[in-house]
């Protein structure tokens, strides 16, 4: 009988260094060698390698996990649902330790001095070399979300990432950000992929028809393998539905049992979802849908050193922004799963080797790019990170941005959980600006709400995340708001979870038929109208000394 | 050391109950009530024997694809319990039919569809499915 203890020691990749204050940064990465993190007993006959949400980043950066990652009903309390010291208790981990810093947010800036950037396709690429030297036909897969998220990526419309995953040879992919490319754009890349983008829920929406492959068959290793493709659900509602007029999504979980049972009707003797579903959603899909084998999720960014099991599916959490590849070995006999190995790996850029032709590939992306994405806009005393179900420093500076440069009231900056970090005392370069708000829908509108309107908004958003049916859910975070103050009881039904809406200058409430002069950004209607958020975030960021951002306190949560 | 299923750390799993969502608790308005009432001339409606497929977020509340299936029915009645007028249409099925069908529908807001059969042996089947009609715009 294998311990918990052992199960940890065979799956993360662990360096156990105490106290990381002590130790120089060379010290720490000695000890953190890339053998070390590539160790891996080969298994069984086929290796899966899933990455996923890399949201256009190509090199190596500080991402920050979130330190509030609510849980509604039954999954309260359950990974991913679990955050800092409680996700290191949960698996057992070290604080200060190499995977507390890749998997918490606790001492993040301590911790990134000590272990520097993560992710970098350069330095995956190289992971991936290792892979294919002692299982050459393992399969990739990315689970979407890689053609946006960057400045490169915003101005070469997906390309720069489309020519280095092209070099890393994915077996399939799936998607979301991409379709805000504009359904004319990804037509144009997919028709070049010599892979398959798959999405068995994606469907056209005049004679609803499947619009993408479903599916792809693979022979690796004599198991027969189906992968299945799973699009963002709610692409159409979360994002502009008039960029792919043409097109209709939805979790379709009817389809996905008919899918599950023709692919077993063709011999599949191993059945992987590659969804971007969301963490919850492929969990209750797991639970109501038989004979799938493994779930690749993505969409919420979580990232797992276990897999999750429900029944008998196993479902793997690859993190974002590339911070981690997953490896997951699997023993198929007999049409059976007869035993796994598992290792989500931590991509720390300065222990791993980053491949030279892809990095030099990576060079030649960003190469015409280089002043703009250099360029200083200012620097910051704070840690800048995303992350969180209701407030992140980044959008507290979109929003103090917002507030001041269109002269609002209140301003609103969309829950996305993309977009890296940076550390106190670093420099805001455009590409670190770009990094948190590169899209195809970036205008910066400015226009009058009242207090009703601004709590329906609120209502809405917050059952996006708090609905307790993950079939609910959208997967992004609560909108960030500043200028307001608010409570949430996040036990209760829409429309009675947010109350106290307070004007944080005045101390006041807000009055159901006043109007307020809103600013906000990434609205999915086709007519809005302003400057780009980062022409906005700019030009403030310009005029700060250095940018201060007070630790925000105006959202009290509660029914937790 | 070789891992296997069995072995691995079933991390949370035990909690977890695989009917995630309780049976649709169905509440209707008066006037769904009404034409329920009308439909089975007051007689028990029961649970089970029919299906109904709808999104769990609509794309477009102006038109919502409905799609039905009660093996064996002589009628199907579809109503949008939140419409200020909840009933949308009755289909009705010869002996041969297969008493399914699709019908797109617009709903004023996130509400329960529901779907009522009169069976050959003339009882009745309901079911109900929330769609929720959303402003949209924060995914991911």
């Amino acid at each position: 009988m294998i311990s918990r203890r052992d199960f940890l020691q065979a799956t993360v990749a662990t360096s156990a260094i105490y106290g990381a204050g002590d130790f120089t940064r060379a010290a720490a990465q000695q000890s953190l060698s890339q053998d070390k993190l590539f160790e891996f007993k080969t298994t069984g006959n086929v290796t899966l390698i899933h990455i996923t949400d890399i949201h256009g980043q190509l090199k190596p950066v500080y991402f920050r996990e979130p330190e509030v990652n609510l849980g509604i009903g039954i999954v309260n309390g359950l990974p991913p649902h679990v955050t800092g010291k409680d996700f290191l208790k949960l698996f057992d981990m070290t604080p200060g330790t190499s995977e507390a810093y890749a998997l918490t947010y606790n001492d993040f800036s301590a911790l990134a001095k000590t272990y520097g950037r993560m992710g970098g396709l350069d330095r995956v690429a190289t992971v991936l070399n290792s892979i294919r030297s002692e299982r050459p036909d393992a399969l990739l897969l990315d689970g979407g979300d890689t053609w946006q998220g960057s400045y490169t990526t915003h101005h070469t419309q997906g390309q720069d990432m489309v020519n280095v995953m092209n070099a890393l040879k994915p077996d399939a992919m799936t998607s979301h950000w991409e379709f805000t490319l504009g359904i004319d754009r990804v037509t144009e890349i997919v028709d070049t992929l010599d892979f398959p983008f798959l999405g068995a829920n994606i469907f056209d929406k005049e004679w609803d028809e499947p619009a993408y492959e479903p599916y792809k068959m693979f022979e690796r290793g004599g198991v027969k393998i189906a992968v299945i493709g799973q699009a963002f659900p709610y692409m159409p509602i979360a994002n502009p539905g008039w960029m792919f007029p043409d097109l209709s999504f939805g979790v379709r979980e009817e389809r996905m049992i008919e899918v599950v049972a023709e692919v077993r009707e063709l011999g599949a003797e191993l059945v992987v979802l590659l969804s971007h579903n969301g963490f919850d959603v492929d969990r209750k899909l797991a639970s109501r849908v038989n004979g799938i084998d493994v779930i690749l999720t993505g969409h919420t960014h979580d990232a797992l050193p276990e897999p999750v099991l429900v029944g008998s599916t196993m479902l793997i959490a690859s993190g974002s922004n590339g911070k981690f590849v997953t490896r997951l070995d699997l023993d198929v006999r007999d049409g059976e799963v007869k035993g796994f190995a598992h290792k989500l790996i931590p991509i720390f850029s300065d222990v791993i080797a980053p491949d030279p032709a892809v990095r030099a590939l990576i060079d030649e992306q960003r190469a015409p790019f280089t002043d703009q994405l250099s360029e200083v806009l200012g620097t910051t005393d704070q840690e800048l990170y995303r992350r969180g179900n209701f407030n992140g420093t980044w959008d507290d500076l979109l929003c103090n941005a917002l507030i001041e440069e269109r002269e609002a009231d209140i301003a609103l900056s969309p829950g996305f959980r993309w977009g890296p970090s940076l550390l106190p005392g670093q420099d805001i370069t455009r590409e670190d600006l770009f990094n948190v708000t590169a899209m195809s829908y970036p205008e910066a509108y400015r226009s009058e709400m009242t207090g009703e309107f601004l709590h329906i908004i609120l209502e809405d958003v917050a059952d996006n995340l708090f609905n307790p049916d993950p079939y609910y859910q959208q997967g992004g975070d609560m909108v960030r708001v500043g200028g307001m103050g608010y409570s949430i009881d996040v036990s209760k039904p829409q429309g009675s979870r947010i109350t106290d809406m307070t004007i944080l200058k005045t101390g006041k409430k807000l009055e159901a038929d006043k109007t307020y002069q809103v600013a906000g950004w990434a609205s999915v209607n086709e007519e809005t109208e302003g400057p780009a958020i980062w022409d906005v975030a700019e030009s403030w960021i310009k005029k700060q000394s250095s940018v201060n951002i007070n630790p925000n306190t105006s959202v009290k949560v509660t029914g937790v | 050391m070789s891992l296997t299923r069995r072995n691995a750390l079933v991390l949370g799993s035990a909690a977890f109950v695989v009917t995630l969502v309780p049976l649709h608790a169905f509440a209707a308005s008066e006037k769904t009530m009404a034409d329920i009432k009308a439909f089975s001339g007051g007689a028990a409606v029961s649970n089970g024997g029919i299906d109904l497929t709808t999104p769990e977020i609509a794309e477009n509340g102006n038109t919502v694809p409905v799609q039905f299936s009660a093996p064996g029915a002589k009628r199907v009645m579809i109503l949008a319990d939140g419409n200020p007028s909840p009933g949308v249409g009755t289909f009705n099925f010869g002996a041969l039919g297969d008493a399914s069908g699709s019908i797109r529908i617009r709903l004023a807001g996130t509400q329960d569809v529901v779907a009522i059969a009169e069976m050959a042996d003339g009882t009745y089947v309901q079911i109900a499915k929330t769609v929720k009609v959303t402003i949209g715009g924060c995914g991911g």
